[in-house]
């Protein structure tokens, strides 16, 4: 067990150096290209250079974004896949974009921005994932005990309603709002505003933190509700609490990035392959996972057809889609698979 | 040890418990039998607090169970239960998470006190060789020890098994019986395990108690409860009731319809 120990610091050491060697080569990489070498030349030339501006202004704050969304995503794929005993669940699956969508296209339509400013636009995200959260949550809530399958059909069901709503709204929709949307839609780590780039980083290493109370839980949850019941775990209050954690993560980073999918699904997996199923390890493992991965994408993103940018989500959708693909067809290293 | 008054519960549905009572003491090894549906996997889930009494109590230790925090309960008792889901995860992971009643929240890594705990039930149950392969890659035998090796690193005084022998060929059975019977006379544990073959409860139960739609049918020795009057009564089905010669307990055989008509023996004209 102290090798094990040892192996897991190993492989966050590991982990946390890929990610400030992403973090350096998404620096240097994009339209403008500034070799590592400059990079210390430019912090140390101080503000006012156009390299200065480039990386701080537009490169950092969106290797910040990236770093927190993706590895909150990864965090509430994991403890919704924990939860469920299903590594096909993540947090999209349980209706949250599908609300935050909503949300959003409805913010465009009735022109929102006018009188509440930009920020609305994350809010009404933000109130539409928290809206379907607490529908999905009450709908399957039987005689006090949370019904986990009712919960993910329900989750999946005001998916469909919510998209579908989302698709007459474009239908009905002038076609420069219906730009905004779709933009919206496909997700993006563009985002202009400071404030929102730290509450996003703020929810999401808090939600590391959270997750980490839980992460004995998770383990003895894997065994099945009723086994974790007999080991001495409050299953209703930790079924509650996690599930809250796993959308507010969610509904915080749909709020501030748009809808970027596959990351909470194929970044737990890929971990779980590689790591087994002990979440003491998968937890912080799949965060800066997550991280590294929405980071690499967000790169592609923006430097594959310069100067033109492609939505991250797009992104995401291939890479994680495919890779997800692969990893099922290699192997069964899934939760709840015998 | 488990003291059991007026307890009756149920799911809502048909299917409930009436009026049990029951009492273990300290030390026993207690056999539950009885037709299928009559409640005994039941009765282990209302002494495990998942279902909830509509009336009555279950008491251990002389304390409502519904008033010990659950994490210490897990500390006392401790059930092998037919459900467990164990997924790619090692023996040894496995037996460990037997320790979870004893951490406290902000604990990440199993103590030294920990380590031995499960190091111990596995060698108790021969499945310390074991204890780096998977769950999923065990035989039906291996993966029975292994759920006891789980359930005995809890430290349990009172340890449940539901059907620890089903699925498995005599000799593991002998095994898996030959194991509660030591776990009972040299570690001390008080042992209630239901089972479904009567010769084995009669061979290793000091004690057996026979459960029929809900109820409990007789309480007794191998000897009170093991006699064809009852057991026919309960199962509604023809045996024989003849002694082991080597243990001199009572053993149960079954007639098949052939010879019973041969013989023109019911079970109700005799």
């Amino acid at each position: 067990m102290r090798k094990q120990a040892l192996r897991w610091a190993i492989c966050l050491i590991a982990l946390g150096a890929l990610l400030i060697g992403v973090s350096i080569f998404s620096l240097c990489v994009g339209a403008v290209n500034i070799s590592s070498g400059d990079i210390l030349k430019i912090i140390f030339g101080g503000k006012g250079t156009a390299g200065y501006d480039i990386l701080f202004n537009i490169r950092l704050p969106r290797i910040l974004l990236g770093f927190a969304i993706g590895g909150a995503l990864s965090l509430a794929g994991v403890i919704s896949q924990g939860m469920f005993r299903n590594p096909l669940v993540e947090p999209y699956t349980l209706g949250l974009s599908g609300g935050a969508a909503l949300g959003v296209c409805l913010n465009i339509i009735l022109r929102l921005k006018n009188p509440f400013g930009i920020p609305s636009l994350p809010l009404c995200g933000f109130l539409g994932s928290a809206l379907v959260i607490a529908i999905v949550y009450f709908l399957s809530r039987k005689k006090g005990a949370l019904k986990m399958q009712g919960l993910l059909l329900t989750g999946v069901m005001i998916s469909f309603i919510c998209s579908s709503l989302v698709m007459l709204i474009m239908a009905l929709s002038r076609s420069e709002d219906l730009h905004g949307i779709v933009f919206w839609i496909m997700g993006s780590l563009e985002e202009p505003n400071r404030l929102l780039i730290k509450a996003a980083l703020a929810v999401s290493v808090t939600g590391l933190f959270i997750s980490y109370i839980f992460c004995k839980d998770l383990n003895v949850l894997a065994l099945g509700e009723e086994e974790a019941a007999h080991l001495g775990v409050n299953v209703e209050r930790v079924k509650l609490a996690l599930f809250l954690l796993a959308s507010l993560l969610t509904g915080a980073s749909v709020a501030v990035a748009g809808i970027i999918g596959f990351v909470g699904l194929t970044v737990p997996h890929l971990v779980r392959m590689a790591l087994g199923q002990d979440h003491r390890i998968v937890l912080a493992a799949s965060f800066l996972t997550g991280g590294v991965f929405l980071i690499l994408c967000d790169t592609l993103a923006r430097t594959i057809i310069t100067p033109l940018e492609l939505p991250v989500g797009v992104i995401t959708g291939i890479l994680g889609g495919s890779i997800f693909v692969w990893a099922l067809t290699k192997s069964a290293a899934a939760p709840g698979e015998r | 040890m488990l003291d059991i008054h007026n307890l009756t519960c149920g799911y809502g549905g048909g299917f409930s418990l009436k009026d049990i009572n029951m009492r273990v003491e300290k030390g026993e090894l207690m056999g539950i039998i009885g037709p299928n549906g009559s409640g005994k996997t039941t009765l282990f889930r209302a002494v495990t607090r998942i279902l909830k009494p509509e009336r009555g109590s279950v008491m251990f230790e002389g304390r409502d169970i519904r008033r010990i925090p659950v994490k210490e309960l897990s500390t006392g008792m401790a059930i092998v239960s037919q459900g467990a889901e164990a997924g790619s995860m090692t023996l040894e992971e496995f037996v460990l998470l037997g320790r979870t009643p004893y951490f406290n929240r902000f604990q990440f890594l199993e103590t030294s006190k920990d380590l031995s705990a499960a190091e111990k039930a596995m060698k108790l149950t021969g499945t310390y060789g074991l204890r780096d392969r998977p769950m999923s890659r065990m035989s039906g035998g291996e993966r029975q020890l292994g759920l006891i090796a789980r359930a005995l690193a809890q430290e349990p005084r009172l340890l449940l098994l539901d059907e620890p022998t089903t699925h498995l060929d005599i000799a593991h059975q002998v095994v898996i019986m030959d194991l509660i019977k030591k776990l009972n006379r040299d570690l001390g544990i008080t042992i209630v395990v239901v089972l479904h073959d009567l010769n084995l409860a009669s061979e290793y139960c000091g004690r057996i108690t026979l459960m029929k739609n809900g109820n409990i049918y007789k309480t007794g020795t191998p000897g009170e409860v093991l006699t064809y009057q009852i057991i026919e009564e309960a199962y509604n089905t023809v045996v024989v009731v003849e002694k082991n010669p080597v243990s001199s307990r009572p053993y149960v055989l079954v007639v098949p319809e052939e010879e019973r008509n041969k013989k023109n023996i019911k079970y109700k004209d005799r």
